[in-house]
């Protein structure tokens, strides 16, 4: 393929990739996201193959290797496309099936159909299953339909058209004003208004600026951002570009967990293809826009999720973070002004782009435009990454989406905003989900991870696990959160073992705002939101494990009745 | 080879230039059969990029990819992120290190075996899980335990 030099070129490419995706012709899609991977989708989509050769198909039906679907616990996952059936948990044994009776002959096959448990029935069609059925997946929806090593696949869907419009026919001014007025916020955590953040660096003069973009996912339960890296390189790559012509930089970063190796695989090959098309680059589509992209592997640092802490390990150093009082629009990477933006964030802005700040805008609640991608994960029935517009409540989330709890368990809390989340109880499960209300809760947005508990779940265990977490990864800089984080665990660690007292319970209440307000980055600053928000809303738990000697969901061995006696 | 053949091979690989240290260490970790950085090797990339041994001892103990000591050659990575902690990972573990003989973070005298908890591997459907030679083993129980560990030794 020569490359593209103007955007009448890319605008005829575009079609040719279109028209070769024959809407109406035989496909199988088969996810091979991480957690199909683990559920052994290799062997089924080598074994559709073999099949669609023996039944002589092998030229007439596509095999697709897609990436995450977001359904993970039933995976391994196959759509038969273009009627939408989704075939769950496929195995060997089923793929002869597949291919003779459903693609050969239309048959159903009925033993492959999701159940649903409430109408006793099989469910045919994807759109038609309770857990897709109430979400809208602007942003992750792509992913079921297209192998993200092709950029000709992304290209057919209409890839790459908001590049085109931006630089075609808009200005810079322009493009971070649609951002702005979109209203979108950072999907990282912070929920900072991107178009602001933009707009401060594109006001910055420098000759040279970076974007970059934040895929060090560290949250434990939280695999949104990989789950798109591997699924849609190019709709992050579209992104940057878009956000570099807007605020003016050269050069790109993507900051990339190394525990991610088929999203690092999936983003190298997204660039070189794109280079190979001239889409990144010199001159690119003849609008004397130069910008290119390079991938940073990171070191398994948690800390290294804070944009400052991130920006020195790009540059080599220890993942230190800094204080904030210079702002990275004026001094960033390399001391130049840069604006760093989340995977998911990233992702978002062609979609605003194409439709308009006016249609994204009426998307979710007020202050929360667009959707949000969570991962829904812990003690529910549909474990797995569901896109919904902000606003939906917590209990259509996890009950409606989430078929609820396991063996109808009992709900306990809902855990949100990664590890200085918060814990949210059943009396909240009625509010509607945006970046204020869960931090009115307590608790807070961050990346999205959702890890539902039931009552067989001890909260002040939940609380050590987190503290324990953060004391790990704290990177030791400032003595509140090294030594407080320190103090915090050994405290919880005593009341898990039977021997609290309520002066415990007063001294982490009394360290918590001083870690808070005493460290310098969001780690420390957030780190004591887990045992806050247990103690707000579950100080019976703690009560019961100093008093009482017990812990009541049974988890804590010094407590449990059966090591007692 | 050498450790000072690795060493220069990888830091030409990077230009030579010492902002790309982290990709370095990681690229030389790999290279060993026993995923580790060896000292020979730390002291000659420090040489290669003209800067102190400690400058690469910082960055290779502050991120925690980095070992410095040797591990075994089959890593069963256990996942205790927060979805596999609230389904029993706790649990697994005393099982895992029972039937190694080694503890949390421990290796084998034979060096055959190291187990490594890691923060969420992002399968979370299949928890609790571990990953060993980069291979998913989900819904882990006691029991399951020993017949995988079997399948490695």
């Amino acid at each position: 393929m020569k490359k593209i030099e103007n955007a009448a070129q890319l605008d005829a490419y575009r079609k040719q990739c279109a028209a070769e995706r024959d809407p109406d012709r035989a496909m199988i899609a088969v996810c091979t996201g991480t957690g199909c991977q683990a559920h052994g989708c290799d062997n089924v989509v080598e074994g559709l193959k073999q099949e669609l050769v023996n039944a002589g198909l092998g030229d007439k039906v596509e095999l697709k290797t897609t990436g995450c679907h977001g359904y993970c616990e039933k995976g391994p996952l196959a759509v038969v496309r273009p009627e939408g059936i989704l075939y769950q948990r496929v195995k060997e044994k089923h793929l002869a099936d597949i291919v003779n009776k459903t693609i050969a002959k239309g048959e159903v096959l009925d033993k492959l159909l999701f159940f649903d448990p409430a109408t006793k029935e099989r469910v045919k069609l994807e759109k038609d299953v309770p857990f897709y059925k109430l979400q809208e997946r602007l942003v992750f929806g792509d992913n079921g339909y297209i192998d993200p090593t092709s950029i000709e696949d992304y290209l057919g869907i209409g890839g790459y058209q908001a590049l085109e419009k931006v630089l075609t026919g808009m200005d810079a001014e322009k493009v971070v004003a649609e951002v702005e007025e979109a209203g979108l916020r950072g999907r990282g955590g912070g929920g900072f208004p991107t178009g602001r953040k933009w707009a401060s660096a594109a006001n910055v003069e420098s000759e040279v600026k970076y974007v970059i973009c934040n895929a060090d996912e560290g949250d434990p339960g939280a695999y949104m951002d990989r789950s798109l890296l591997e699924g849609n390189p190019h709709a992050i790559v579209e992104g940057m570009m878009i956000g570099a012509f807007a605020i003016g930089a050269t050069a790109g970063y993507v900051y990339v967990r190394n525990e991610y190796p088929q999203a690092v695989r999936n983003l190298q090959c997204a660039l070189e293809s794109a280079r190979e098309l001239g889409l990144l680059g010199e001159n690119i589509l003849g609008s004397g826009f130069n910008f290119d992209i390079h991938i940073s592997k990171g070191g398994g640092a948690f800390v290294c999720g804070e944009s400052s802490a991130l920006i020195a390990s790009i540059e080599g150093e220890v993942g230190e973070p800094r204080a904030k009082h210079i702002h990275m629009a004026e001094s960033g990477l390399l001391g130049k002004p840069t604006v760093l933006n989340n995977v998911e964030t990233w992702a978002n802005v062609p979609l605003i782009i194409n439709r308009g700040a006016v249609w994204y805008k009426g998307l979710g609640t007020e202050k929360s435009s667009g959707t949000k991608i969570f991962s829904l994960v812990g003690k529910v029935k549909n474990t797995g990454l569901v896109e919904v517009p902000m606003g939906i409540s917590l209990r259509q989330i996890i009950f409606a989406i989430g078929g609820g709890i396991p063996k109808n368990r009992a709900f306990k809390a809902v855990q949100t905003g990664g590890p200085s989340g918060g814990c949210i109880p059943a009396e909240h499960l009625d509010m509607p989900v945006d970046f204020d209300a869960l931090t009115e809760l307590g608790s807070m947005m961050g990346s999205g991870g959702m890890i539902v508990m039931d009552d067989q779940t001890c909260m002040v265990d939940v609380a050590k696990y987190f503290v324990g977490f953060l004391k790990g990864e704290s990177c030791g800089k400032c003595t509140t959160c090294r030594e407080g984080l320190q103090r915090m665990y050994e405290i919880l660690d005593k009341i898990t073992l039977g021997t609290g007292t309520m002066a415990d319970l007063e001294l982490l209440e009394e360290m918590a705002p001083v870690i808070q307000q005493a460290s310098m980055c969001g780690l420390g600053k957030t780190a004591p939101n887990p045992v806050l928000s247990t103690l707000r809303y579950f100080r019976d738990e703690y009560l019961a494990h100093i008093n009482d000697k017990k812990c009541p969901a049974g988890v804590c061995k010094a407590l449990t009745s059966d090591t007692q006696a | 080879m050498s450790a000072e053949n690795i060493s220069s091979e990888v830091a030409a690989l990077y230009d030579n230039n010492p902002a790309n240290l982290i990709a370095m260490l990681q690229e030389i970790q790999s290279r060993n059969k026993n995923h580790y950085l060896p000292r020979p090797e730390l002291e000659a990339l420090a040489d290669c990029l003209k800067i102190a041994v400690a400058k690469v001892y910082r960055i290779a103990t502050f991120f925690k990819a980095f070992n410095l000591e040797p591990k075994g050659e089959h890593m069963v990575c256990l996942c205790v992120g927060t979805a596999c902690h609230v389904r029993g990972a706790d649990k697994i573990l005393t099982a895992l290190e029972g039937e190694l003989g080694i503890a949390d973070g421990g290796t084998t005298d034979d060096l055959k075996f190291s187990i490594e908890t890691v923060n969420c591997v992002g399968a979370c459907a299949l928890g609790p899980v571990a990953v060993i030679d980069g291979d998913y083993f989900g819904e882990l129980d006691g029991e399951k335990l020993p017949e995988i560990l079997n399948r490695f030794r």
